[in-house]
């Protein structure tokens, strides 16, 4: 209990943004309800955010201590964060159809997000290039290293600088929050924390279930 | 660890001037490929078509220069480098020589493109400022990447998928940046944002290799 606070605390939390996210007065602007799309479509990439930096810290620690542990976390933060990142993708595309009349428009938002699932492809591409487990180990962290910084200047930077983004709230600062009101931010808050911590819950599933796999295939081998 | 640097950056320069195999492929590579476009385009080309041709064929003129830097000597030699020389001096040696490589091969293209294609630049200074920018961005991701490729057994495949990703925010940086310079003479603000961004991207990057480049080094 001590240690699982916090998946309790998601489930509220997520709860209370699903059923809250659908009757909170939202301010009268031109896209009208499917502003509400922000309450679990931004969440995606938060989470995504998220299990990429525990990813990364896991390729950091890999590099400077050497256990396989941290090696296996960073792969499935990957594996974790790729999936956040369709989802994003998807909701994304489901509102653009509505909003914009179709579901891929040309948008430094949308190019980023695409560029930065292709770069974490190609961090799985490589670890299945590479057969030898200690050489894939090190090899991939330097990589992911490399990608989350790249991700951050495409999520965190680009989308900044550029002057012709199509998403609402742009141009006041932060490109994923600009013109809600204090009622949306009751909600959207606790939904962002809700889902960051959903996905560290999977994440850790995940991870847990991959060491006893590894754990019974090697008792297999010794029988 | 500045003489170390100077004796494997003039063993490449030395190398490469013995078997003069990278440069002239690549020029032949630049040679053809514009030569295609020209065909194609048939000489009435407009100001994007220009400037996009030119940065993909410089993108791709990168990936295939760069991607021998770690496999073309035999793996005892790179075994012989690791133990005379730091890995952060081979790293900086290997960027600095592709560095020089690539705003060569920068020039060679641009002037290919004049033969061919047309001037169409009106900044002159702002496409140079970018073009150099570039190089040396182009060099510093390629050499990190190939460094990581040359790890694993099929090195040119890997080579593209991993380094494609990695250069699109250079790229569209100085797509943008080099569109400036078909419009205007002028260093506007925008303008300086993007060589601002780009210059700091190469920062980034070169730090990124210096610090993990021992870890793939050694082996």
């Amino acid at each position: 209990m001590k240690n699982n606070w916090w998946k309790i605390l998601s489930i509220l939390l997520l709860l209370y943004a699903i059923i809250y996210g659908f009757i909170v007065e939202i301010p009268d602007s031109n896209i009208g309800d499917t502003l509400r799309n922000v309450f679990y479509h931004v969440g995606m990439w938060f989470a995504m955010l998220g299990v990429m930096f525990t990813g990364f810290v896991n390729s950091l620690k890999f590099l400077s201590k050497g256990d396989m542990y941290n090696d296996l976390k960073a792969n499935q933060s990957v594996l974790v964060g790729v999936f956040f990142g369709l989802l994003g993708i998807i909701t994304g595309m489901v509102w653009a159809e509505f909003t914009w009349g179709e579901p891929w428009a040309n948008d430094p938002h949308l190019n980023g997000a695409a560029v930065s699932l292709l770069v974490y492809f190609a961090y799985l591409i490589l670890r299945s290039a590479i057969p030898d487990e200690e050489k894939r180990a090190r090899v991939s962290a330097v990589y992911n290293i490399f990608a989350f910084v790249i991700l951050i200047v495409f999520v965190g930077i680009l989308p900044r600088l550029s002057n012709d983004t199509l998403h609402p709230g742009s141009g006041d600062g932060n490109p994923a929050f600009g013109d809600m009101d204090a009622q949306m931010r009751y909600v959207f808050y606790p939904a962002l924390i809700g889902w960051i911590m959903l996905s560290q819950w999977v994440l850790q599933i995940r991870t847990r279930s991959k060491v006893i796999e590894e754990f019974i295939e090697e008792k297999e081998l010794n029988l | 660890m500045i003489t170390e640097i100077k004796a494997l950056f003039i063993k490449d320069l030395q190398l490469e001037l013995k078997q003069k195999y990278a440069i002239n492929s690549i020029v032949l590579y630049v040679l053809s490929t514009v030569f295609v476009a020209y065909l194609s385009y048939k000489g009435n080309i407009d100001a994007t078509s220009w400037n996009v041709m030119f940065w993909i064929i410089l993108l791709f003129a990168a990936v295939n220069a760069t991607s021998k830097s770690f496999v073309q000597e035999r793996p005892s030699r790179h075994l012989y480098y690791y133990t005379m020389a730091a890995p952060q001096s081979v790293i900086i040696a290997k960027i600095l020589y592709n560095s020089l490589m690539m705003i060569l091969i920068a020039i060679i293209t641009f002037v290919v493109f004049q033969l061919f294609l047309g001037n169409m630049i009106v900044g002159n200074a702002l496409f140079f400022a970018g073009l150099i920018l570039g190089a040396l961005g182009f060099a510093s991701t390629l050499t990190m990447v190939a460094a990581i490729a040359s790890r694993s057994d099929n090195n040119f495949a890997l080579m593209a998928v991993l380094s494609f990703p990695l250069m699109l925010p250079f790229l569209l940086s100085l797509i943008k940046l080099s569109n400036i310079a078909l419009q205007t003479s002028e260093f506007t603000a925008e303008a300086m944002k993007l060589l601002g961004m780009t210059f700091g991207l190469n920062l980034i990057v070169i730090m990124l290799s210096y610090l993990l480049f021992p870890y793939l080094w050694k082996e």
